[in-house]
């Protein structure tokens, strides 16, 4: 394998120091002079019809500048999925109907926020309330309350996938079960709540600062719900305090500063509580799976036939891709010779769901590991070996979809299992002790362009200067993944500089490359980081042609970039230092700065990514029986992420994820009555603290991936699914209990053990028959 | 009616007056352009606001500007005065990865230099009890774990040097 001089070594963040200092601006840190206070009105109905909105009181307050109702607005709807324009389904304020507790209503803008917030309380609002529906299974029935009328089924989006026979298939097999899953809605909670200040320059063109994930994707919706050219409008990403899918659509209090700073002239901020954040942010889908699968007596799967309801809420957002997503995660993992899906996204007049951390494969993956566990225990097979049994692998292709390339699947599942000691445990750990393993596969990026962008889907721009250093520019948004480090480290390691050589302005529209679709789906170290390879070859290009005719090489020689030299590779005397040979460039072309373009757009990758990352966990459980409580003691991950750019960056990324599925598993859920989230909090929506936190044992699996730079692929993201299934197993393991509607709770352990008193320990009986405890092979 | 506050921060004496109502975050944020102190939910749940009145973490958040009048704050911009070097648990912070979005950290550290000023030698279990009043969601807390038993290590060290000379 290739030797890195800065791949792969322990590189610190380059915004770790202003971080820690206290230093770095977040949107809310900043402030302009003359700066109003925005706050939004929202709706206290889950479902009800405006009769009419009196705004005179509140405007008349002092130190209100500015009220705003839909009737300001151009009342132009907008969505992510550009390309199908009838699902746009959303305006940034209500019109004429609400459609969750939450939907924003009105806006007001003030001399200070305390005003603000009263003149919200002085906006008289006469609702007409309707019928309301919460539950997918009633919103689908003829006679439920419509959400959209352009929509009468409430089934926004259907979407199936079917290749091979399935019901011949089923014929086929010895073994065939069904199962229903459903799992729950968390929140992203990122520590930053969102935030967003706008204002008018001289031009008329609107700049936004904006906690956002995706600035190409704000810049061109704001532009078109205002009725302005994509011209118009700047985004400026300061530092983002975390995402996680939540951010990654135009929002309302984006809107809103953008129209009330053109309306009053003066920079106006919005930014969100976290009882906002919580009673109407974004969420991960909750869902119901009917999940068939059949198998052969030895455990080769013959068929599945998977159907998913998604709770969208009340519009669209991300669902989507969500929906599409299920579906290919479904068909994830293991070989599916014959597979179907049908997935519909169904409102709800509950907070809209959207993007989060795994998109759809946390959901889907939770029904086929469960289900698969289920089978192995059926068919007395090791859960180990049926995975093993029917694990994809580099080459597999999927109908319609893609051929997984580099693939380090079945080392993932070997290593987890001799790390953990699985063998041995799973026969010897005692009652309320218990073994479990989830696995994941995940999409470095996504190649179906909803968004309809005419750009490429990643640029780059690298400028060098005979000073030695080199400026990258790409609309990449770090938000505190780590992604503007990684593309500094991808630049420097082309270009034989160190990271002290470059500088970088990224995430600002009207400054760096057009285009970027955003931080989602994993796609930015793959998509930008091809991009930056891409501008640095075009560099290197140049600088060798100078080197090569200063040194009057002979044409046969390799040169190279390394050390700060541009030289010949056999011979390193034969060279320049990179600033002289960036000089030589420019005096060839009568001064013209050293400058290129580098962009990335999959092409011939089928319809959902260029690469996909795999991994495997264990995770090991104590359950009290007489509280029910669950302690995960210890996890074990094998990953495949291609080359490691970031070591620290990649075990952040793995532990982070760990601390999310586990809340996802055990702890964090939406408490509702009514459409009305009740634990709008910290305190009682439940996130793991550093005391919940299972020792954590990693080891990556060497592979590389030729779409990738330097081989790299999705990291982290698709770790966000294989730790619930791998609880839920353990747990399952420890009591008898198997969890089949998220999140294991005390209350449903208990209940489980009251029902079975001693059946438990019976089921893990008939569960260790046959195993025996031997080491595995490593491959 | 404003009640006019003395009180220093990071070692800076301000004269302010503040509403009743106005919290110490608030007052640091907006009055002191203090930015470096974050506010993640405004209830005291995620320990993002955590600031040193008079030797105590508090959060910001729940701490009303009249209440410190008189005391003396340490904020994520006292940590290190001077502009070259960082402290101990900043740059063990920076070292470890401990940083991803940066939303906690300011917390973080404050919760970290309580934590060593009253146990310079933490183990494990300890530096977690410690961080239990602090969310985040992007470490998992154990490069935050492990920036915090560096830092004890440096400070420590740093301290008997001391001693010695």
């Amino acid at each position: 394998m290739k030797e890195f001089s800065i791949i792969g070594k322990d590189v610190p963040r380059t915004d770790a120091i202003v971080k820690a200092r206290g230093a770095a601006a977040y949107t809310d840190d900043m402030k302009l002079p003359g700066m109003l206070h925005g706050r939004i009105l929202r709706s206290p109905l889950p479902h009800a019809l405006i009769k009419n909105i009196d705004t005179s009181k509140a405007a008349s307050l002092p130190g209100v500048k500015c009220v705003v109702t839909a009737e300001d607005t151009p009342k132009i709807k907008y969505g992510n999925w550009r390309l199908f324009p009838e699902t746009q389904d959303e305006y940034p304020l209500a019109i004429d109907k609400v459609r969750f507790i939450g939907d924003e209503v009105a806006a007001v803008a003030a001399i200070d926020k305390d005003i603000a917030e009263e003149a919200l309380e002085l906006i008289d609002v006469e609702y007409e309330e309707l019928p309301a529906v919460f539950d997918v299974d009633i919103a689908m029935k003829s006679e439920a309350p419509v959400l959209h009328d352009y929509c009468p089924t409430n089934i926004s989006v259907n979407r199936k996938i079917k290749y091979g026979d399935v019901e011949k298939g089923f014929a086929e097999s010895d073994y065939v079960r069904e199962d229903t899953f459903t799992v729950h809605g968390v929140s992203h909670a990122y520590l930053e709540p969102c935030s967003a200040l706008a204002q008018v320059d001289l031009d008329g063109r609107i700049t936004i600062w904006t906690s956002t994930q995706v600035p190409y994707i704000v810049q061109c919706l704001l532009a078109s719900t205002l009725g302005m050219r994509e011209n118009d409008i700047r985004v400026i990403k300061p530092f983002v305090g975390g995402g996680f899918g939540g951010k990654m659509e135009l929002r309302t209090w984006e809107f809103c500063a953008a129209l009330m700073a053109k309306r009053t002239g003066r920079p106006v901020k919005f930014t969100l509580s976290r009882e906002e954040e919580f009673l109407a942010g974004r969420r991960r889908h909750p869902m119901k799976l009917h999940s068939k699968i059949g198998f052969k007596k030895d455990g080769t799967i013959v068929a599945k036939d998977l159907k998913i309801q998604l709770d969208g809420g009340a519009y669209n957002a991300m669902g989507p891709t969500a929906t599409f997503l299920c579906g290919n995660f479904g068909a994830m993992l293991y070989r599916y010779p014959n597979y179907r899906f049908h997935g519909q996204h169904i409102y709800t007049n509950k907070p809209p769901a959207s993007a989060m951390r795994g998109f759809g494969a946390p959901q889907s993956l939770y029904a086929t590991e469960i289900q698969m566990n289920i089978a192995a225990e059926d068919l007395g097979i090791d859960p180990i070996d049926i995975r093993l049994k029917n694990a994809q692998v580099s080459g597999d292709k999927i109908p319609d979809v893609a051929t997984i390339s580099s693939c380090g699947f079945v080392e993932s599942i070997q290593r987890v299992a001799e790390m953990s000691g699985w063998k041995e445990k799973r026969n010897s750990l005692k009652l309320g002790q218990g073994i479990g393993i989830g696995c994941y596969s995940f999409i470095s990026g996504g190649v179906f362009n909803w968004f309809n962008t005419q750009y490429p889907f990643s640029a780059a721009e690298v400028r060098v200067f005979s000073d030695g250093t080199a400026h990258l520019l790409t609309m990449a948004a770090d938000i505190g993944q780590g992604s503007d480090t990684v593309l500094k480290q991808i630049l420097a390691e082309e270009l034989g500089l160190t990271m002290e050589d470059i500088r970088m302005t990224s995430a600002d529209t009207a400054m760096t490359p057009q285009g970027d679709l955003g931080s989602w789906g994993s796609r930015v170290t793959l998509m930008a980081g091809n991009a930056v390879v891409n501008a640095a070859k075009k560099i290197k290009e140049e600088l060798f042609g100078a080197v090569s005719a200063h040194h009057n090489l002979n044409v046969i020689h390799e040169i190279e970039c390394k050390n700060g030299r541009v030289q010949a590779k056999t011979r390193p005397d034969y060279g320049l230092s990179f600033g002289e040979a960036v000089a030589l460039v420019q005096k060839a072309n009568r001064g013209e700065p050293l400058v290129a373009r580098g962009s990335y757009t999959p092409r011939g990758k089928g319809l959902v990514t260029p690469a996909f990352g795999f991994g495997a966990q264990v995770a090991e459980v104590e359950v009290d029986k007489e509280t029910g409580l669950v302690k995960v003691k210890e996890m074990w991950t094998a990953h495949d992420c291609g080359t490691v750019i970031n070591p620290r960056s990649v075990e952040g990324q793995l532990a982070g994820s760990i601390q999310m599925g586990l809340g996802y598993a055990l702890s964090e859920q939406f408490v509702m009555d009514g459409g009305k989230t009740l634990n709008a909090n910290f305190a009682d929506y439940k996130m793991p603290t550093a005391m919940d936190m299972p020792l954590s044992h990693v080891t990556h699996v060497d592979t590389y991936e030729n779409e990738g730079p330097m081989g790299a692929k999705e990291c982290g993201e698709g770790l966000a699914s294989p730790t619930a299934p791998a609880i839920s197993d353990a747990v399952y393991h420890a009591t008898g209990y198997r969890c089949k509607d998220l999140p294991i709770t005390p209350e449903k352990i208990l209940e489980h053990v009251e029902k079975t008193e001693d059946v438990g320990l019976e089921s893990r009986k008939t569960l260790h028959c046959d195993l025996e405890p031997e080491p595995y092979k490593i491959g | 009616m404003k009640h006019r506050i003395n009180f220093k921060v990071n070692g800076d004496e301000y004269s302010l007056a503040v509403e009743p109502w106005k919290t110490l975050n608030e007052a640091l944020r907006e009055d002191l352009n203090l930015t470096g102190t974050k506010l993640g939910c405004g209830t005291g749940d995620c320990g993002a606001c955590t600031v040193i009145v008079d030797g105590k973490s508090v959060s910001s958040c729940l701490t009303l500007a009249v209440s410190v009048d008189g005391k003396s704050v340490t904020t994520v911009e006292g940590l290190a005065p001077s502009g070259d070097e960082l402290h101990p648990i900043q740059e063990a912070f920076v070292k470890t990865g401990a940083i991803q979005c940066g939303f906690c950290t300011a917390g973080m550290e404050m919760a970290a230099l309580h934590l060593l000023n009253h146990n310079p030698s933490p183990n494990e279990a300890e530096i977690r009890a410690g961080l239990s009043g602090h969310l985040c969601r992007c470490t998992g807390y154990s490069q935050i774990v492990e920036a915090i038993s560096v830092a004890a290590e440096t400070m420590k060290n740093s301290q008997s040097e001391e001693e010695e000379q």
